[in-house]
């Protein structure tokens, strides 16, 4: 087999063993890693939004965005470059975040969730391919955001992310609390999924090795299927394989597989909104060229556009929980079935006006 | 020889755009382009499409191939 297939399997299992260790090790069920909910929970640590039982700086992802610098520059990949319709990526990461959380899952979590049992990740997981199919719709009628340009004079704008999670990694170390009387920042949920947590450096570390992993093999859980559809490209999909295989097998073994639409842990059985709410991330994922794990990888590498993206997201989690557009367990809100339909139509505008005239 | 530049393009842009270039019957194709995903894609793309890929430039902000039949 040669060396990038095996890298992708790789990979797959890896992130799928380290899934289950970081449930094992207190997660929430399913929740081994999910970008957005862990960007959700880290806007709610840092007091962006007050929903209190999604408030904690989830070092998974300190850990992932370390890992993928360390890759890059360990390769020389690092390069500072930016300037594609910065803030139109930022607005894109607004609504994948307001997609992720009408699901409760990113397309990583989805996997996790299938490999548990849960069948409403299926209809999601239905979605989520439905929604690459319109993004490469797009795109095949000449999508294209702009080219970035390389920081010719400086490296520093590609620092500036990686710098900044590093101080939220300080934050976190100090356990300094800015507005005791307030209770935070930073906060701290004492129940619900943001009190369940792994310990900080059995989670940090987890991150660390995937982030490293997810930038060597680069790791898109949109651009596996996009590339499939498009070009035929299978490799990617052998990761996937990896990641659900790996999570099928631990929970089956450990007794956590439970197959079914009802009961299944931080989910809801709304399949129209579970299908939307990934349809929405897969259309925005591909506008943007990578998934949520990506964008946080690219950032991590000197990409300031994916960190826009990924500043997008932190504040659609911030808005999806101020503006109750977040579902929970009971279901989707409507205002959040709102925000989704109206997210599809806008990214839809998006896609349509930024097409190439001579493509 | 025809040129493309894919440089500073988000994925699958880069790739998708030597797809289009050659299926109006491209033969030889000069690429260049800033990422090392974006080269690594072209290539493995180019060689699934039976074409021979050499690079002719691999300086650290941009790489260049020509790939022909």
């Amino acid at each position: 087999m040669d060396k990038g297939k095996m890298l992708m399997i790789v990979t797959g299992v890896i992130i799928g063993g380290l899934a289950v260790l970081l449930v094992s090790q207190g997660n929430p069920a399913n929740m081994g890693f999910c970008i957005a909910c862990f960007l959700r929970d880290t806007a709610g640590g840092l007091g962006f939004h007050r929903a209190n039982i999604v408030q904690y700086v989830r070092p998974e992802i300190i850990g992932l965005a370390l890992g993928a610098s360390i890759a890059a520059f360990s390769t020389g990949e690092f390069k500072s470059r930016g300037g594609s319709s910065t803030f139109v990526r930022f607005l894109l990461g607004i609504f994948m975040m307001i997609g992720a959380l009408v699901f409760l899952g990113c397309p990583l979590r989805d996997l996790l969730r299938i490999g548990g049992g849960d069948l409403n990740a299926v209809v999601g997981l239905a979605g989520f391919i439905a929604g690459i199919l319109w993004g490469i719709f797009f795109l095949k009628r000449g999508f294209n955001l702009g080219a970035a340009n390389m920081e010719k004079t400086t490296q520093a704008g590609g620092y500036i992310f990686i710098l900044s999670i590093v101080g939220i990694l300080a934050l976190l170390l100090a356990k300094i609390n800015f507005n005791p009387a307030g209770g935070g920042p930073l906060f701290f949920s004492t129940t619900g999924p943001g009190s369940q947590h792994a310990s900080l450096w059995i989670a940090l570390g987890a991150g660390l090795i995937v982030g490293i992993l997810a930038q060597k093999a680069r790791l898109c859980l949109s651009g596996g299927f996009r590339d499939f559809f498009l070009i035929g490209e299978k490799g990617m999909l052998l990761a996937y394989a990896g990641i659900f295989i790996t999570v099928l097998i631990f929970n089956i073994y450990l007794g956590k597989f439970n197959l079914g639409f009802v009961n299944q842990p931080i989910a809801h059985t709304n399949h129209i909104f579970n299908f939307l709410g990934l349809f929405l991330l897969g259309q925005c994922a591909v506008l943007l060229g990578g998934c949520p794990l990506r964008q946080l990888v690219l950032g991590s590498e000197g990409d300031m556009d994916a960190a826009a993206t990924v500043a997008g997201m932190i504040a659609g989690a911030a808005i999806s929980h101020n503006f109750m557009l977040a579902a929970s367990a009971k279901g989707a809100t409507s205002y959040g079935e709102i925000a989704v339909i109206a997210g599809i139509i806008i990214v839809s505008l998006i896609g349509w006006s930024y097409r190439e005239v001579d493509f | 020889m025809e040129m493309l530049d894919v440089r500073g393009l988000s994925c699958p842009l880069p790739v998708l755009k030597t797809k289009k270039t050659l299926e109006k019957g491209c033969q030889e194709l000069q690429i260049t382009g800033s990422s090392q995903v974006s080269r690594e894609n072209v290539s493995k793309f180019a060689i699934s499409q039976g074409f021979d890929v050499k690079l002719v430039n691999d300086s650290p902000d941009e790489w260049s191939i020509i790939i022909n039949k």
